[in-house]
């Protein structure tokens, strides 16, 4: 792990020690570990809890397929319904018909 | 390894980390309204050469700056808000850094080290809000996707350097330009996400405000607005001042990058707006150029406790796109009527103009203060949400409730 850190912060610089010191936690649930792994990748997980509990599962599909058209975020077909459901799960409607 | 198993294996860690429960450090000032859980994370945080500000992501950072700075119409370096699309952002080495400046619409390109920029053009002063466009996104009703900002993704500086002008001046354009596109050195951790590009109407571009800001309240400019060079385009929304500045294009054709046809649109004549980019509008929209007139009151505090007999000073700033604030009034019986506040000294039509109104709290209970601003064209706030999907120009007269007894 120490390694893996490392070699982020020789690869992408000062911006990272931002990065390092991430520490946000998503709520645990079917889908969390994919969710968590993808999404990181290009952004800090803050994103996904405050644009909660507002959004639906059809707004954070649009989301998901907008990361993966507009973004160019390489993710497969069944991790995005995957995140989707975690997502609309987790951090959509409370006692919505979703769940 | 290659990146992206890096960034995955990354994932992982962060998850690893954030099942520790650290806890948040201070509870951020947030007004009412704002999505649920925006309360439960966003949380007071210094960056670096920073004081501490209301944090609503970490990576890219958004940072926006507590009401109280809005007391007075300049908004310090350390205290200014942050906003980044990407998540790279290089700490940009002032002697190593170039600005290129060329593109198909000019015969001359160059480039220019951070001293030339300084010593071989006239360096000129202007005090102008930078305001991004999403600022109280999160007061929209319905909620939108987005950051969540409340009022303070804003600031008023004083901005010195070159004028775009002169700099493009030099680089000959032809008559064929239509658009300046503007590039800076922040880019995206994936390849395939558009990088942060931003136009501007060549009108706006070579307009005498427009300038490329070297300093920030007489400092160089912050790390997290824009080090070493950023643009500064008065009267517009802060998406077209790009931070890092590295690259000045002049475009013989509309430019068509995400940023400018994805992104940062409002629907056509929903508002009053006078500049607008009609060589990136289509039939449904059109880019967010000018702000609209607005104001905010930075004291007293939300839920602020005042005796009988003692006096009350209301304080906050107004703006506009550049036409000039006429008047802010004030109403502290909840909006039944308004007096005129007294407006602080005229810094330019681009900058803060801060207010003052003071008051006897006399009858005892809740009360609920608010300010209304008028631009020189007679512009108002709105009284309510004029709604558009992503929350921009929200300008709706709001309160701040005090408590009197």
């Amino acid at each position: 792990m120490r390694n893996l850190l490392l070699v982020t912060l020789l690869m992408f610089g000062a911006a990272e020690a931002t990065f390092a010191q991430e520490r946000i936690a998503l709520k645990d649930g079917t889908g969390r570990a994919v969710t968590e792994n993808i999404c990181s990748g290009c952004h800090s997980l803050d994103y996904i809890r405050i644009n909660a509990p507002f959004m639906t599962r059809q707004t954070w599909t649009a989301s998901v397929n907008k990361m993966v058209q507009m973004f160019g975020a390489p993710i497969a077909a069944n991790d995005a319904a995957t995140i989707v459901d975690y997502l609309t799960a987790n951090y959509g409607p409370p006692n919505g018909s979703e769940k | 390894m290659d990146r992206r198993t890096v960034l995955q294996g990354l994932g992982g860690a962060i998850g690893l980390a954030s099942m520790r429960g650290f806890a948040h450090a201070a509870e951020a000032p947030l007004s009412a309204g704002l999505p649920e859980g925006l309360y439960a994370t966003a949380t007071m945080e210094t960056l670096p050469g920073k004081r501490p500000l209301i944090r609503l992501t970490t990576r890219p950072p958004n940072y926006e700056t507590p009401l109280s700075y809005f007391a007075d119409s300049i908004t310090p370096n350390d205290a200014f808000f942050v906003r980044y699309h990407l998540a790279q952002i290089p700490q940009v080495n002032a002697a190593t850094w170039r600005l290129n400046v060329g593109g198909e619409g000019a015969a001359a390109p160059f480039s220019l080290t951070l001293n030339e920029l300084e010593m071989n053009f006239e360096q000129v002063d202007i005090a102008a809000v930078c305001q991004c466009s999403g600022n109280r996104r999160g007061f929209s009703n319905p909620h939108v996707p987005g950051v969540q900002w409340s009022s303070g993704a804003m600031g008023n500086a004083l901005w010195r350097g070159p004028r775009l002008k002169d700099v493009l001046a030099r680089a000959q354009l032809r008559s064929e330009v239509v658009e300046i596109v503007l590039d800076g050195a922040d880019s995206a951790p994936l390849s395939d996400t558009p990088d942060f590009v931003k136009s501007l109407p060549l009108a706006k571009a070579i307009d005498d405000n427009t300038i490329i800001a070297l300093r920030m309240n007489g400092q160089p400019l912050p790390h997290y607005n824009g080090f070493p060079a950023r643009l500064v385009v008065p009267g517009w929304t802060a998406t077209y001042w790009m931070k890092h500045l590295i690259s000045i294009q002049a475009a013989t054709r509309p430019y068509d990058g995400f940023w400018m046809r994805g992104a940062y649109r409002i629907p056509n004549n929903m508002f009053p707006v006078v500049q607008r980019f009609l060589s990136q509008e289509t039939a449904a929209n059109t880019p967010i150029t000018e702000m609209v007139v607005n104001s905010v009151i930075a004291s007293p505090n939300e839920g602020q406790r005042f005796r009988t007999g003692e006096r009350v000073d209301v304080r906050g700033v107004a703006w506009d796109g550049g036409y000039g604030i006429a008047r802010v009034e004030v109403s502290v019986d909840g909006g039944m009527s308004w007096r005129e506040a007294t407006l602080g000294p005229d810094a330019g039509r681009f900058a803060f103009r801060s207010f003052t109104y003071g008051f006897m709290a006399d009858v005892q209970g809740a009360r609920r203060i608010m300010a209304k601003a008028t631009n020189r064209i007679g512009q108002t706030q709105v009284d309510t949400l004029i709604f558009n999907p992503a929350g921009y120009h929200n300008n709706v007269v709001r309160a701040t409730t005090i408590m009197i007894g």
